[in-house]
């Protein structure tokens, strides 16, 4: 199955018109080519600033005129209060939790992101298929199956990946939540008690898993480590790239 | 496979049976399971859609018309997988045999039926083994149909494959539904080397056959 869409396959430099593509055979009875909307995705860890920006993206969007949607990880009507709940109290073993995490993920992309899109949405995704499926190689799973679980996803317009030191990020969640996230510390698959050094190590694997995915799925790294309003303005600027038609000349490496 | 190798050599055997509903499998399997525990082997049950922990979200999604082909399969997939790591593995390991009234085969058929990928389905359950031996109850499509719906039961929205809508009749839509599985069926026969059981046969004809294929296919005295 082929999971990464043949780049020679559309235009990348015209991302303004570009049609809508599946990662893979995609789901039943539905054309991508009809979905008008954006799709853009903002990936990062808790502490990233991930909320923060995708608040300030949809202000500017609102403001300039276009409708926008909201959609993040365990939001799905079918399972998502399941599925919170199942965290709670480690009961799930592996592969049960991850395809929950698909359920939900494909729930939402039905139900949710699709319609808004054929409607001419812009779909502003707080997480997307890459932190599913990087929390699960981490943990052990076969990437080749992961990525066919999501070969069902849409392909986004851009995504945004806010990378931010550990130490940072672990200075963040202390002041906003006065302690680390146990799955954020991956605690489930860690020996050592020390949180914050499970937390540390954790982060890194992950970013470990993101940079390896950046080869195959082609999305943006920010610098997270800077002010809010300076990667605030570097994602609209990006973004409006991909709203507007832009003249051939732009380099390739730009959208690359 | 996904978190765990299905190439690790495992002591249990695992014993499926598959056919359409009114093939008579359950019963089959029902009668080889008593055979096999009057005759003092280690055997473990295992039911198709009977975990507990993601029954809620398969209720809900059912009653109010959410899911679509994709998280149909999904939401068995994952009730499947909680059953699979938690009881069959384990039993597994233990040197079981484990009969199972309906496997992953049931998903390709029907999720195929709705629309999924062949190939996608395929691959979401490779975390799981595939069985040592498959028997598969054929059973003429009419005959089936009759077996089931003589009684007139009262059919569930899903399981009449109303979503899928090929009549707004249920008793036709199941018809039509089933013809489709048993087409799905067919092609895995060879696909997945199933053994056919000829299911018009008496019952006491099929399970004789039943139980003889078996003991040429294991060696049944290493599970006592």
């Amino acid at each position: 199955m082929t999971t990464i869409p043949d780049k020679s396959s559309y235009d990348l430099k015209d991302v303004a018109n570009r049609s809508k593509l599946f990662y893979g055979n995609g789901l039943p009875h539905i054309n991508p080519a009809l979905l008008q909307g954006k799709l853009i995705v903002v990936e990062g860890s808790d502490g990233s600033g991930r909320s923060s920006q995708i608040a300030l993206l949809r202000d500017w969007l609102e403001r300039l005129g276009y409708a926008t949607l909201n959609v993040g990880l365990k939001r799905s009507t079918l399972v998502g209060p399941e599925l919170e709940e199942a965290k709670q109290g480690n009961v799930l073993s592996p592969t049960t939790l991850s395809l929950f995490y698909a359920t939900d993920f494909a729930d939402q992309l039905e139900n949710k992101i699709i319609p808004a899109l054929r409607s001419g949405f812009i779909v502003l995704a707080d997480r997307y298929i890459y932190t599913l499926m990087a929390r699960d190689i981490v943990r052990g799973a076969d990437p080749e199956w992961i990525r066919s679980v999501y070969s069902i996803a849409l392909v986004p317009d851009a995504v945004f990946y806010l990378a931010v030191s550990p130490r940072i990020l672990a200075e963040r969640n202390f002041q906003k939540n006065a302690m680390l996230d146990y799955w954020e510390s991956g605690m489930d698959i860690q020996r050592s008690g020390d949180m914050f050094e499970c937390f540390i190590s954790y982060q890194r694997m992950i970013q470990k898993e993101f940079r390896a995915m950046q080869a195959l799925y082609d999305f943006e790294t920010i610098n997270g480590n800077r002010s809010i309003r300076t990667i605030s303005q570097e994602l609209k600027a990006k973004t409006e790239f991909i709203l507007r038609p832009q003249p051939l000349q732009i380099q390739e490496g730009a959208i690359m | 496979m996904a978190f765990t190798s299905t190439n690790k050599e495992l002591s249990g055997r695992l014993i499926a049976v598959e056919g359409l509903d009114g093939s008579g499998k359950s019963t089959q399997i029902y009668l080889l399971k008593r055979w096999l525990e009057l005759e003092g082997y280690k055997v473990f049950f295992t039911e198709w859609n009977s975990s507990a922990i993601v029954k809620n979200a398969t209720k809900k999604g059912k009653k109010r018309q959410l899911l679509t082909p994709t998280t149909f399969s999904l939401i068995h997939s994952t009730d499947f997988a909680d059953r699979y790591e938690r009881q069959i593995l384990p039993v597994l390991h233990a040197g079981y045999l484990v009969l199972a009234d309906r496997y992953f085969y049931t998903a390709f058929a029907r999720d195929v039926v709705r629309g999924c990928d062949r190939e996608w389905i395929r691959k979401l359950y490779s975390y799981a083994r595939s069985p040592d031996v498959t028997f598969f109850f054929n059973v003429p499509l009419d005959i089936a149909l009759s077996r089931i719906l003589d009684g007139r039961p009262r059919l569930k929205y899903h399981e009449a494959g109303m979503d899928l809508g090929f009549s707004s009749d249920l008793y036709e839509s199941f018809k039509i539904f089933q013809g489709h599985i048993y087409e799905e069926y067919l092609r895995m026969v060879d696909e997945f080397s199933f053994i056919k059981i000829d299911a018009t046969k008496p019952p006491d004809v099929q399970q004789q056959g039943v139980r003889n294929l078996l003991q040429e296919r294991i060696d049944l005295p290493r599970y006592k």
